[in-house]
């Protein structure tokens, strides 16, 4: 076997397992590649939040268009497939056979679940102000209500158990189902049961979801259905969108930047065989990029998926070295550049692959396979397949006409002086507004999206979970009568108005001890008779009027505590469901604060529920999900920053050996720097603050502009200067690179329009200034023939 | 003021009735003339303020309960009975929203969720209004007697509300109502009888 084909056939083996790794990767799009892989406790907390928490598997349905009973049924019919469909923990539309559930067993259940229920309110004057009191409701516009519980409630212990419930915020109720304020939206709350971060099961949920709404559809006339639509939001449509929308835009930009830059080869090459030939280290690069996160990391971020597009400028570069200086010793005169080159770009995002943030270490782990992969392609596979007469358009003339007008621009390399002067004016002037610190810039959700999402939401009575009171503990008993506690000292924050309210798995399942307690407190039978005479004294209402009362008293006596079994089937099941969690080796009770009216808690109002904690248990805390979240992205951001700096003290070291001189070092990483300067001053004057995929972006620059410089250094080495041919195929490559950078800057995905604003002026800026800032005018050399000192 | 609001828990109240809001295709309006009348002297009512005093049998109770306070109107939807005696409430309807404040409680009803609650306080507030299509819309209208001493005798149009309410009698003399007699199925009434108008 010759050296081609062993070169061949081990390309192809490599490539088709690559592929396979690929093909069976998982991917996703959601928040969790911006969590530290070693995180502190409330970090974790936040992740499982984020990931499995109440607010990460939350749809809110709405059905719009024809008449209102139609939309009622539609509810109706819907609600009723998706309760018996697996993949949904909890599917509220308001009706009438869910509010009897928990109604039930809030009856059934009162005396263990009733804050009121003490001692004192069992003795003959406690039970004369209570009945008294619900004597009072009775006559007012609300006793039709009340009327029928009276005689086995006479204390309002159910009245009692509603007014501490947090729900002042429900959806409006309109012929039997929860509706929109103005009635026009039919409104369905589902929680599915996949994990948040569980992007492939959530697609499938929703899919079933729509499945079940045409179902829903089925029985009216087709003309009818037409008019029936249905609007759905949530974070798990957030996170299906957010992945579709990145595959898609990676597909729709990879093929249109592969379109303008085979366009532009072909009119170079003139020949179909070496623009092919131009795309095996692209696509070899890809694919050793993607195989190796799928193999180092358990799924596949969809950014690291958008940075493959990337790759295209790179690596075609290497390529378009090969082909256009057609040198005839390709191996030892273009070779070692290309490959300081490539080893420069492996330093750099060597840099991120100890990063503690997953995102970041799939980056710079994607960047270097396939850097790596597309250099040893182009140097130890593209040869073999060259055509033996490859007639590329002859570019020495456009290489020449270069040299001269780099020759003539040569006396403005002084003024690239002004380029850092500037760039640090524009910076510091804009010092407050450098960085992007709010993890939500990263979102590619639509604007319309989003607003749909805050109608539905508001009109759901369904706020954005922001704040979270966490009580750790060792055992759910334990974080029960911990959160019971919490939640007593809340109590008052929400009665002063600090407060909208506050929501506790303690309430539906209260700890044992105080069920206990609270069966304690009930009078035996011929005891709680014997106080009803003198408490009903005054009292428009008989003792013998009362008898359901003192039978359901001596039940609840007697009565099985409550277990979380006996939940099942109301919706408080996935209140304690997400309220009570594993965390850590222990427990936490989660206790969400909602702000007054829709909006969030005040400063004051955190400070107020703080010190409620600090006096009800030490160990709780007051997590606010947003801010933690924008934290970590500030952190990230700030590693990223300095790892990339790190990285750049890896290349000038790297350069360091491979030159021997620092003076050449200094020429070759001055024009990388001035662009990132310049790059960073632009994006920030035209307000782009900086944020993750910037820094990326520009660690790319350095890549890309690293060969550029490493040509010219090479140049001012050879006693002729850098060919004219190199200068095109330089010229040409930076084409290449600027047009696939280009067409990213236009994606409504931000991490990659980000990218793609940065690295297009960039990489440009990096020739230009590499170029300029050469040590030996390549014409003079070229042309003149002259022996050339370096540096001089 | 108490920010203790307490709305749609109430709902799981009413899930034993829970119920479809009145949809029922209105009967066509009595005929006589002196109803019409009757509805175009109210409507040009702006405002007014009565006193009145209240009884309710309810037949749990061993002895009927009797209530007074004030009961002050602004045309065409602003209806507030504020009760004095014995136990100090306000019950407001503002615009279709029903807000009951008793000591530091506030409890705040949407009477489209409520249907059950809404012939207590719309049948009162679009007799006052001379709401004609409010009052066909909730209701089966009978009109009887003059303009100078007529009785609308009112039943539920909704099924299920008729379960619980089972006419409401509003009499009066040209745009004076006089009493308000509510009877629920169950045999329990309330009668409100308005006092001659007051000062603001």
């Amino acid at each position: 076997m010759t050296a081609a084909a062993r070169a061949a056939l081990l390309w192809a083996v490599l490539a088709l397992a690559a592929a396979a790794i690929a093909a069976h990767a998982r991917y996703t799009a959601d928040m969790s590649a911006f969590l530290p892989r070693q995180a502190s406790a409330t970090q974790r907390l936040l992740v499982q939040q984020l990931r499995e928490g109440p607010a990460a598997h939350l749809v809110i349905a709405a059905i719009e268009g024809d008449d209102a009973a139609t939309r009622a049924q539609v509810s109706g019919a819907l609600a009723a497939l998706l309760r018996s469909d697996p993949a949904f923990i909890s599917v509220n539309n308001g009706d009438a056979t869910q509010l009897e559930r928990d109604e039930a067993f809030l009856f059934e259940h009162r005396y263990l679940l009733s804050p009121q229920v003490r001692a004192e309110r069992f003795t003959a004057s406690g039970l004369h102000a209570a009945i008294g009191e619900s004597l009072d409701v009775l006559t007012s516009a609300e006793g039709v209500l009340l009327k029928p519980l009276f005689t086995r409630d006479p204390t309002g212990e159910l009245r009692a158990i509603i007014d501490s419930l947090d729900a002042g915020r429900m959806p409006h109720n309109s012929g039997g189902v929860w509706t929109s304020a103005d009635g026009a939206r039919a409104l369905l709350v589902v929680q599915t049961r996949a994990a948040g971060s569980d992007t492939d099961a959530q697609e499938a949920a929703l899919a079933a979801l729509r499945r079940s709404f045409a179902a829903a559809l089925a029985p009216l006339p087709p003309a009818r259905r037409a008019h029936l639509t249905l609007a759905i939001t949530g974070p798990p449509v957030f996170a299906v969108a957010a992945r579709t929308t990145i595959e898609q835009q990676v597909l729709r930009l990879s093929a249109l930047s592969a379109l303008l830059i085979a366009a532009l080869l072909l009119t170079l090459y003139r020949s179909a065989r070496a623009l092919a030939l131009t795309f095996v280290p692209v696509v070899s690069a890809a694919l050793a990029g993607v195989a190796s996160v799928a193999l180092a990391f358990p799924v596949v971020h969809g950014i690291t998926l958008g940075f493959g597009v990337t790759l295209i400028g790179e690596a075609v570069d290497y390529s378009i070295y090969l082909f256009i200086q057609n040198s005839p010793d390709f191996p030892r005169s273009v070779w070692p550049t290309i490959r300081l080159g490539m080893l420069t770009s492996v330093c750099g995002f060597a840099a991120l692959l100890p990063s503690a943030f997953q995102g970041l270490a799939q980056l710079g782990l994607y960047s270097i396979a396939g850097l790596i992969a597309a250099a040893l392609v182009t140097r130890f596979v593209l040869p073999h397949w060259l055509p033996r007469r490859l007639a590329v358009r002859d570019l020495s003339g456009l290489g020449s006409a270069l040299a001269t007008l780099l020759q003539r621009l040569r006396p403005l390399r002084f003024a690239l002086l002004v380029v850092p002067l500037m760039a640090a004016l524009v910076l510091c002037l804009h010092r407050d507004a450098l960085w992007s610190r709010e993890l939500t810039a990263l979102s590619p959700i639509p604007a319309a999206d989003q607003a749909l999402d805050e109608r539905l939401r508001a009109d759901a009575g369904a706020p954005d979970v922001r704040f979270m009171v966490v009580v750790p503990a060792a055992t759910p008993e334990g974080a029960l009568s911990a959160a019971d506690l919490v939640g007593a000292r809340l109590a008052p924050l929400v009665e002063a108005g600090v407060i909208g309210g506050f929501e506790s798995a303690a309430r539906y399942l209260p700890a044992g001890a105080l069920q206990r307690a609270r069966q304690a407190s009930l009078p035996p039978t011929a005891l709680l008779r014997e106080r009803l005479e003198p408490a009903l004294a005054g009292l428009p209402v008989s003792a013998a009027r009362l008898e359901p009362f003192v039978r359901d008293v001596e039940a609840a006596r007697t009565a099985a505590l409550l277990t979380p079994a006996m939940l099942a089937g109301t919706s408080f099941a996935h209140v304690l469901d997400t309220l009570l969690v594993r965390s850590g080796a222990g427990w936490a009770a989660l206790l969400p604060v909602a702000g007054v009216g829709f909006g969030e808690l005040s400063p004051a109002a955190v400070a107020a529920v703080r010190a409620a904690l600090t006096a009800a248990d030490p160990t709780a805390q007051l997590l606010d999900l947003k801010g933690e979240a924008d934290r970590l992205y500030s952190g990230y951001l700030s590693q990223a920053v300095q790892l990339s700096l790190a990285g750049l003290a890896a290349i000038v070291l790297l350069l360091l050996l491979a030159l021997r001189s620092p003076r050449r070092v200094a020429n070759v990483v001055a024009p990388l720097i001035l662009a990132v300067l310049a790059v960073a001053a632009l994006l920030v004057a035209s307000g782009h603050p900086l944020g993750i995929l910037h820094v990326v972006g520009m660690l790319l620059i350095v890549a890309v502009g690293s060969n550029y410089a490493l040509f010219f250094d090479r140049g001012s080495q050879a006693p002729e200067g850098s060919p004219p041919l190199t200068l095109a195929s330089l010229l040409v490559a930076n084409l290449a690179t600027v047009t696939a950078f280009g067409v990213l800057a236009f994606s409504s995905v931000p991490v990659l329009a980000d990218l793609g604003m940065t690295v297009a002026p960039g990489a440009f800026l990096a020739l230009l200034f590499a170029a300029l800032l050469a040590p030996v005018a390549p014409l003079a050399a070229a042309a003149r023939r002259v022996a050339a000192v370096p540096g001089a | 003021m108490s920010a203790a609001r307490s709305r749609a828990p109430w709902r799981a109240l009413l899930a034993a009735c829970a119920a479809v809001l009145p949809m029922s295709t209105a009967l066509p309006a009595p005929t006589d003339p002196a109803f019409a009348q009757l509805l175009q002297l109210l409507a040009a009512r702006r405002d007014g303020q009565v006193a009145f005093t209240e009884v309710q049998h309810l037949a749990m109770l061993d002895h009927p309960l009797a209530s007074s306070g004030e009961l002050y109107y602004r045309a065409p939807d602003h209806l507030e009975k504020r009760t004095l005696e014995p136990k100090p409430e306000t019950l407001l309807l503002d615009h279709g929203v029903l807000t009951a404040r008793s000591g530091a409680r506030t409890h705040v009803l949407s009477l489209r969720d409520y249907p059950q609650v809404l012939p207590f306080v719309e049948s009162i507030r679009a007799t006052l209004a001379g709401d004609a299509p409010a009052l066909e819309r909730y209701f089966r209208v009978d009109f009887s007697g003059s303009l100078e001493h007529w009785t609308l005798a009112l039943k539920p149009a909704d099924a299920s509300v008729a379960r619980i309410v089972q006419e409401i009698r509003i009499a009066g003399e040209r745009d004076v109502i006089h009493s308000v007699q509510i009877r629920q199925t169950d045999g329990d009434e309330s009668v409100m009888t308005l006092g001659p108008p007051i000062g603001p």
